[in-house]
């Protein structure tokens, strides 16, 4: 039986907007005001006939091949900006996306029709966490991974207008190493984002109505309740910033790239030019990825999210009417 | 032949109102069970349970499985349509059928696609685009395409027109019924299944109150129109209801004998609307 890849199609079929277009909108605009800067500089040029093509001519006199690394770095920078910058969009459409899943069929009743058919809650529930697991995030790289091909093409073809062959700069950075590695970080992104799709997923099978409430504003009012009781002396969880962590992975985890926070000065240190033998070389290093893999609190995030998750097959077998 | 749906001691509150009070009843194969009773009367928690969409206490078995618990098992046998605001409004004709035909293994496309081929729906046509009857018909050309034991039927034409209606129940009964098939159907509109039913079955309050063939229905049930001066005769004989028409009374009996009634008056075969009211008086009172 092909039923499990069938469901996750039906996920992508229903969800097109936010796992393809989402993602296509927030990179076609990026290119779109990278032309009109382009324009804009040219229209100024010509017009006050002032030369800025003279940083371009100064660059092609005395480029050299430290250059040339460094230009090559700072594309592998902008590759990974593209496929940072969908991310943010990515994290609204799976969050909503997961608060939805089990609740909006429901209000629309048409979970009558789905379970009509021979599809079990597990499948149901698994078609729905891969989807955000795996699914949003894999397409969205690949726009981005296209919308960087075609940053280069306009790029590319502006400078060559002005005289500036920019083949090496391309030759000397790495974007298939680059791309190689943002696609390792998706199943990290996925291990890290469990607890968090868990948490969405339960409350959105559980809810007779308005999951969000359900989902947001009640660990914001635990959090908000141990502090003020710890203000008033009442036993009271002593960290509250521990409390606050926990609230912050169950609804914030599904933010990719989220498990950065764990080193973030390590990160953002290996991204410095200059660092290593080669500038890019630490750009999201696999060995980064194995120390996140290597953290209890991923570990202990994916038990958690587990649980959530099988808590919300069971609340899918049962529980079928929302107060509409 | 054995039975499809056997239910014993059958139970559902919700809360402190019982739902289903301990209801027995058995549907056997190639029937076409019609299932009626007012407003809240405990059918639709009767067919959720038989579909495993709800817990009950009681013993249920649907095709020899239990509904709750091998739900995924008993679903590649049985099929149902509630009403018509079922299907996703987001989703195409064409996945539509993908879907089903890809997670059903008794689905045969090109039943579907001929059906269809009837009708004014086109593959590329989301479900918002058509019309409640359009959706019907595509929910229908969906499930008949599909080779279930059972299938259940809750409201399926509600707010259709009747145009729409008896296309519905016509190409139910031509194209896709046989003996090898069961089908559990409840409606308001009984005078429109009557015809198509084999056996009928009232709710009430929970409560099962009529359960027999159609046959046994024409057997037992008959209505008698009496002129005025024969009323008190017929009134002695404890009928079911009585009604007014043109100066005459027209009682329904239960099991009282023809040749006695035949002397009040002229003998009608009642029909499940009439038989209906009479059964349910004062339910809402």
């Amino acid at each position: 039986m092909k039923t499990l890849p069938l469901l996750v199609k039906r996920e992508y079929w229903e969800h097109r907007g936010g796992f393809l277009w989402t993602p296509v909108w927030v990179t076609g605009i990026t290119l779109l005001l990278t032309v009109l800067g382009l324009v804009t500089a040219e229209v100024f040029r010509s017009r006050a006939d002032v030369r800025v093509g003279f940083s371009l001519d100064m660059l092609r006199q005395d480029i050299d091949a430290k250059d040339w690394a460094n230009a090559g770095y700072g594309l592998d920078v902008v590759q990974f900006v593209f496929g940072a910058l969908p991310c943010i969009g990515l994290f609204f459409v799976l969050f909503f996306y997961l608060l939805g899943t089990l609740y909006d069929d429901r209000r629309d009743r048409s979970v009558l029709f789905w379970k009509s058919l021979p599809v079990s809650d597990l499948a149901t529930v698994a078609s729905k966490a891969l989807s955000a697991m795996f699914v949003a995030p894999l397409i969205a790289l690949a726009v981005s991974t296209l919308a960087y091909l075609a940053f280069l093409v306009i790029v590319g073809t502006w400078l060559s207008l002005h005289g500036l062959n920019v083949l090496p700069a391309i030759a000397a950075s790495h974007p298939f190493r680059t791309a190689w590695r943002m696609l390792l970080t998706i199943p990290v992104d996925a291990l890290w984002a469990l607890p968090a799709i868990g948490w969405l997923m339960f409350w959105s099978a559980w809810a007779r109505s308005k999951p969000f409430l359900w989902a947001v504003m009640l660990p914001i009012l635990v959090v908000f309740a141990n502090w003020w009781i710890g203000v008033l002396g009442g036993p009271h969880f002593a960290g509250v910033l521990d409390v606050a962590k926990i609230v912050g992975r169950l609804l914030l985890s599904v933010m990719p790239g989220g498990w950065m926070s764990l080193d973030a000065a390590g990160m953002a240190r290996d991204w410095m030019p200059g660092h290593g033998s080669s500038g890019s070389e630490g750009l999201l290093a696999p060995e980064r990825l194995l120390d996140v893999l290597a953290s209890a609190n991923l570990w202990i995030g994916v038990a958690g999210g587990l649980v959530l998750l099988a808590a919300a097959v069971r609340l899918r077998g049962r529980r079928i009417e929302v107060n509409v | 032949m054995s039975a499809i749906v056997q239910a014993r001691g059958l139970s559902k509150s919700y809360g402190t109102t019982k739902a289903l009070d301990a209801v027995d009843f058995e549907i056997d194969a190639g029937r076409i069970v019609g299932l009626i009773g007012p407003n809240g009367a405990g059918k639709t928690t009767a067919l959720k349970a038989i579909l495993g969409l709800t817990d009950y206490e009681g013993k249920l078995e649907v095709l020899g499985l239990d509904p709750h618990t091998q739900r995924t098992r008993l679903m590649e046998q049985v099929c149902f349509i509630a009403d018509v605001a079922v299907l996703p409004r987001w989703l195409r004709v064409r996945e539509a059928i993908e879907f089903v035909g890809g997670v059903h293994p008794r689905f045969s496309r090109e039943k579907c696609l001929a059906f269809l081929s009837h009708t004014k729906i086109g593959q590329g046509m989301r479900v918002r685009e058509l019309s409640k009857g359009m959706i019907v018909q595509l929910h229908l050309a969906l499930v008949m395409a599909i080779d279930a034991k059972l299938l259940v039927l809750d409201e399926p034409t509600l707010g259709l027109d009747i145009l729409y209606r008896k296309a519905f129940y016509e190409s139910l009964l031509s194209d896709y019924f046989d003996e090898q098939k069961t089908i559990i159907v409840t409606t308001h509109q009984v005078e429109e299944i009557e015809h198509i039913l084999t056996d009928l079955m009232f709710i009430r309050n929970g409560k099962l109150v009529l359960a027999a063939t159609m046959d046994e229905v024409g057997d037992r049930y008959a209505e008698v129109m009496v002129n005025p001066d024969k009323a008190e005769i017929a009134r002695a004989l404890k009928p079911l209801n009585e009604r007014q028409v043109f100066g005459k009374s027209i009682f329904l009996f239960d099991g009282v004998e023809r040749s006695r009634l035949a002397e009040l008056g002229e003998l009608h075969k009642p029909s499940v609307a009439d038989l209906f009211v009479a059964t349910m008086k004062g339910t809402y009172a």
